[in-house]
């Protein structure tokens, strides 16, 4: 679906790329993630599948098709991103704002066609955020709120959803419910496409997993093959052991305390 | 109908009475008080000629001049309140009106006073404007702040005040309008000629915002999710700002620098509740005309005979208004 051949990112006048040759693919029915730790080009990529940076080297396709010579509404309509930051200064109510996933189908005064509605109530029943619908968006917890951002995005009817961070102020319960939301997704055949910090609850659902260190790929494969210590160690730049745990049989990433005196 | 869709009703209901009750009110008042019932046949010329002609010809251009600056300045604001995700911005504050009256008061000097190029040389300078003020907060530490964008938007307009100040000290005498009238804001000039130019461009201007209302709601998601829905960020903010500045650039060549419609009036909308662009675009025109009316009739009653500047009345109103704004904005 997504695919990421020999990538080359640079920001305008930055002395060197922030990503350096990266590959990987995110396909239909998977969990894909990519993980590093910060600065290690995470958020470039995302920016690059939002149409805000063009690689300077490598390609991003799209179902075969180059990235850069798809117009901003057909990137629009395949992949769906959900960025990391939102905070709608002038609240909207939910059902206007998963609206707004129709946006790149139509024109001034589209929008609401059979098919709009349609693709508004699958993406609401999909994302379970019914009982949202008329209160406005400043009145949700962080967990409706991503909840409501991925229904706008499934919305869009794409085959792909790129999510930045979707956890990263949430609680366990809704950390948990968002990662099940987008396991779901997977299996019922879109390709998820998940940057994250959160790596032992992406060992537990992605079925691929992309780690990236300093603009490069260190190491990509299953979960099983990138939790391993010694990459995890190198990449992350802290003393850890990777653990297997004894309750779901996932790998853990377990830092180690004061460097390696636990 | 839906609750939801009642209460639309009466909200658009509510704001076109409220509309016709200003107008009525700025057309009965003045040094020869009118009857409502007068008022209203004398504005589809019936009745006695002397109300016609109070009505008609003295009256009833000042009152449509305030309504069409009104709506102008509200729906500029709400534009770039959107657009620049900032419920602080409006075309005063961030020295597009300023900008707009540079632009003006240099035509007048040159001695173009043609009412339908007037509004045009304000346009230029008003996108000037625009462009200083965002390079400004630009270097200044982000747009992304609210309050350094407002920042630029003041210093801005602070120079573009001293410049009108010189430009209007070496002009010939009587040629141009005073000082005051451009800086503090007027409808005392009001002459069917220059209304019906201004009012064109504002509904030109009014009606393009309202065709990319949903465009707008995008934008106003922020940038990395407008461009996620497939939105031209760039270009669309570009022709937004365009926009925007074109209608206050009409309502200062008719009526001078008049501050805080923009930033009180989309507010109000917003807690009348309308929650989609378009929807706000439209209560916020209707609603600024009411507000510039009804304004304007305080500044001529207040302190009768003498004539308060609209501006200070606009401004002691939304001043208090801002420093709440600014107290709960983020």
């Amino acid at each position: 679906m997504i695919r990421a051949d020999a990538v080359v990112l640079r920001y305008p006048n930055a002395p060197a790329p922030a990503v350096q040759g990266v590959s990987f693919a995110a396909a239909a029915g998977r969990v894909t993630a990519i993980v590093g730790p910060n600065g290690s080009g995470k958020s470039t990529i995302v920016r690059a599948l939002l149409g805000r940076l063009t690689p300077e080297d490598g390609a991003v396709t799209l179902d075969g098709r180059a990235l850069t010579s798809l117009s901003r509404r057909e990137v629009a309509t395949t992949i769906a991103v959900v960025p990391q930051r939102e905070e709608p200064v002038f609240p909207m109510q939910v059902r206007d704002f998963v609206a707004l996933g129709r946006y790149p189908h139509g024109g001034a005064f589209a929008g609401r066609t059979d098919e709009d509605r349609d693709a508004i109530a699958r993406a609401v029943a999909r994302a379970d955020v019914a009982e949202f619908l008329d209160r406005p968006t400043d009145a949700l917890s962080g967990g409706e709120w991503q909840r409501v951002r991925i229904a706008r995005a499934l919305a869009q009817g794409g085959k792909a959803i790129v999510l930045d961070e979707p956890t990263t102020f949430l609680d366990i319960a809704h950390e948990m419910a968002v990662f099940e939301l987008l396991d779901g997704l997977a299996r019922a055949g879109q390709a998820v496409l998940l940057v994250s910090h959160q790596l032992n609850l992406v060992a537990r659902f992605a079925d691929h997993i992309v780690l990236l260190h300093r603009g490069r790929v260190a190491a990509a494969g299953s979960p099983a093959e990138v939790m391993q210590g010694e990459v995890l160690e190198r990449v992350y730049e802290w003393p850890l052991v990777v653990a297997r745990d004894a309750a779901v049989g996932a790998p853990v990433l377990v830092p180690l305390r004061g460097r390696g005196t636990r | 109908m839906t609750p939801a869709a009642s209460r639309g009703v009466t909200l658009w209901v509510a704001l076109l009475v409220a509309l016709a009750v200003a107008v009525t009110l700025g057309l009965a008042i003045g040094s020869v008080p009118l009857a409502p019932d007068v008022v209203w046949r004398a504005m589809f010329g019936a009745g006695d000629q002397a109300s016609v002609a109070i009505v008609q010809n003295l009256r009833l251009p000042r009152v449509a001049l305030g309504v069409v600056v009104g709506a102008g300045l509200a729906a500029s604001g709400t534009a770039l309140q959107a657009t620049l995700r900032n419920p602080l911005a409006e075309p005063y504050l961030l020295g597009v009106s300023g900008g707009a009256a540079v632009g003006a008061v240099l035509t007048v000097i040159v001695g173009l006073t043609s009412p339908a190029l007037l509004p045009l040389s304000a346009f230029a300078g008003a996108a000037l404007a625009v462009v200083l003020v965002l390079l400004v907060a630009r270097a200044a530490g982000g747009r992304a702040d609210p309050r350094v964008l407002l920042m630029a938007g003041v210093v801005i307009g602070a120079f573009c005040t001293a410049a009108i100040m010189v430009a209007l000290a070496t002009a010939p005498e009587n040629t141009v309008r005073g000082a005051l009238w451009w800086m503090m804001g007027s409808l005392g000039d009001a002459q069917w000629s220059g209304v019906r130019w201004i009012a064109g461009y504002v509904a030109f201007g009014i009606v393009l915002l309202v065709w990319w209302g949903r465009d707008l709601d995008v934008l106003s998601l922020g940038e990395d999710a407008a461009a996620s829905l497939g939105l031209d960020v760039e270009r669309v903010t570009r022709r937004i700002y365009l926009t925007a500045s074109l209608l206050a650039a009409a309502t200062v060549a008719g009526a001078g620098l008049i501050g805080f419609v923009g930033l009180v009036v989309p507010a109000i909308a917003r807690a009348l509740g309308t929650r989609t662009s378009r929807a706000t675009i439209l209560a916020s025109a209707l609603a600024g005309g009411t507000l510039v009316v009804a304004a304007d009739l305080v500044a001529r009653t207040a302190l009768r005979p003498t004539e308060l500047p609209l501006g200070a009345v606009t401004a002691l109103v939304g001043v208090p208004f801002f420093l709440w704004q600014l107290r709960v904005t983020r």
